[in-house]
């Protein structure tokens, strides 16, 4: 998958993964993927539900090592 | 567009988060959101934000490293060990200050609200306040209420 930009959320807690996650889509064009990399386990959720109200489409989650990598695409 | 509006009634550190959580969280989500500060509330809009502690006393679900008898918790310096015990965990788990997620939610766009009763009641001066918020009362607060999908007292 061609990622477009990339967030290190490494380290973040609730709900500062998400902040940054929606500041970085902010100056990305539709259909880009943004790549972010989390290591809260509560962001598996976190990242479906702001999908689920953002409209940016969640592509794919990959977890290992108890780090999080969501590939979301911009509305 | 969804809104969602907030009263944040408290001071201490642990309830000061709620607010500023939930605000810019829904900003993030797309949502108009405000939050009215009142009471205790009003000084999660000083600059200076250091006097926002949490205390041991009365707060008997409050995890201690080791069990503390309320005797000791009553002595002096005890409240602002526990704060700065507090605010070292939030750091070392990575959850944001209450400085950072305040600014999070002012550069999203929520409105800050103060109630212009409280800052009469208890003398405080406005120049203390941080910069672009508003000074209103119930009214003002339940003019935006009236029309939120979310509405919550904190």
């Amino acid at each position: 998958m061609q990622v477009d930009k990339e967030l290190d959320a490494r380290g973040m807690n609730c709900p500062l993964p998400i902040l940054k996650t929606k500041k970085s889509l902010t100056d990305m064009t539709s259909g880009q993927i943004l790549k972010v990399i989390s290591t809260d386990c509560g962001s598996v959720k976190d990242m479906q539900a702001f999908s689920n109200q953002t409209g940016n489409e969640l592509v794919s989650t990959e977890e290992a090592g108890g780090e999080y990598t969501f590939f979301l695409k911009k509305k | 567009m969804k809104k969602m509006a907030i009263i944040a009634t408290k001071g201490t550190l642990d309830m000061a988060y709620p607010p500023f959580i939930l605000a810019s969280t829904a900003a993030a989500l797309g949502f108009d959101v405000q939050i009215f500060f009142t009471f205790y509330g009003l000084q999660l809009l000083r600059k200076d934000l250091s006097d926002v502690k949490i205390s041991p006393l009365g707060n008997p679900a409050m995890p201690m490293p080791i069990p503390m008898p309320v005797m000791v918790q009553m002595l002096p310096g005890m409240e602002s060990m526990a704060t700065m015990m507090m605010k070292d965990k939030l750091k070392k788990k990575g959850v944001a200050s209450l400085e950072e997620l305040r600014s999070l939610c002012q550069e999203a766009d929520v409105k800050f609200v103060a109630c212009q009763m409280t800052v009469d009641l208890f003398d405080f001066d406005k120049s203390e306040f941080i910069d672009n918020i508003e000074f209103g009362g119930a009214t003002t607060f339940l003019d935006f209420a009236g029309e939120t999908d979310i509405c919550l007292f904190i």
